[in-house]
């Protein structure tokens, strides 16, 4: 099996955006209104191979707490899509 | 007696090498040589500078990918044994990615890279790297970094607090800690902190760029001193 593997990483609730900060002033600069919240994260992408899902799940779990996320400060989630090809 | 040879390490993106090289050069007993980030091998050196930069490029976040270089495999393997490990700067932030010192560097509350003098506060000399100074002085050194806001849960911090782990915190000229004085947003004003050990110190501030009164201050020379002690 070969999946897609789509990975987002955020700062934690209750750690300080200053870049979403910066943005939200920015959008309430351009005009637009009830804005709140802005967070910045990152989405990573890439492609596995071989294994079963559950097999490649618990890898990018582990590829995700040793680099892809620092759980001191951020939070992650990710989604697999079967290639099935 | 012959030189104690302490190690600096150079990633690709480390760019206060030169700086640290030349610190340690300047330092009664030391001779500095050069461990590239893909060695192996620490060339029997007694104690290891991680100088300021962006190696990597400051890639997915400071600090993460040097962190997992050949070289750093050793580095952590040598600061295990007690072996003296300074950091500075992005040395700060590659020695919380690599779990040698708690907590994470993130970046700057006001968004804005800092860069200027700052007054420091030397709150633990129980340190290796801060034996030569007196507790509660005022030093100088230069900050100039973007993500320097250091963030822990409370109950690391109050870790810390209790052991005496944090070794200097920014503060203004009357040695007050003020939300002024802090640069970055860092919680309760950390500027640096000891491993458990008080082997490993990270600091974002630069002793390295202290060097001389020719530049201004010459309060990081103790710093050098003191890891060039702890090295012999």
């Amino acid at each position: 099996m070969t999946a897609r593997v789509e990975v987002f990483v955020q700062l934690k609730e209750g750690m300080l955006d200053p870049q979403g900060k910066t943005l939200e002033h920015a959008l309430e600069a351009l005009g637009y209104t009830g804005i709140e919240d802005v967070r910045v994260g990152k989405w990573i992408t890439f492609v596995v191979a071989d294994g079963g899902r559950e097999a490649i799940e618990r890898q990018v779990d582990e590829m995700c707490r040793r680099l892809l996320a620092n759980t001191v400060i951020e939070r992650y989630s990710f989604e697999l899509e079967e290639d099935g090809s | 007696m012959s030189d104690v040879p302490i190690g600096v390490v150079r990633f690709p993106g480390t760019n206060c090498d030169q700086d640290v090289f030349d610190a340690v050069a300047a330092t009664e007993g030391a001779r500095p040589v050069w461990l590239w980030h893909k060695e192996t091998a620490l060339e029997g050196v007694r104690g290891i500078v991680l100088a300021g930069g962006f190696a990597y490029g400051d890639y997915l976040r400071a600090g993460a990918i040097a962190r997992f270089s050949p070289i750093m495999e050793r580095v952590i393997w040598f600061a295990e044994s007690g072996g003296p490990v300074l950091g500075i700067c992005n040395g700060f932030q590659i020695l919380t990615e690599a779990g040698l010192l708690p907590g994470a560097l993130m970046r700057n509350a006001g968004q804005a890279f800092v860069c200027r003098e700052q007054w420091l506060r030397v709150d633990s000399v129980e340190t290796p790297f801060t034996r030569h100074y007196d507790s509660g002085q005022l030093v100088r050194f230069t900050v100039a970094h973007g993500e320097g806001n250091y963030v822990a849960d409370d109950e690391t911090l109050d870790r810390l607090e209790e052991e005496g782990r944090i070794v200097f915190r920014y503060v203004d000229e009357n040695g007050d800690i003020t939300p002024g004085a802090n640069p970055n947003g860092s919680a309760r004003n950390i500027a640096g902190i000891a491993s458990v050990r008080r082997n490993v110190l990270g600091l974002m501030p630069h002793p390295d760029r202290a060097m001389s009164l020719l530049v201004g201050s010459e309060d990081g020379c103790g710093v050098f001193r003191g890891l060039v002690e702890a090295a012999a």
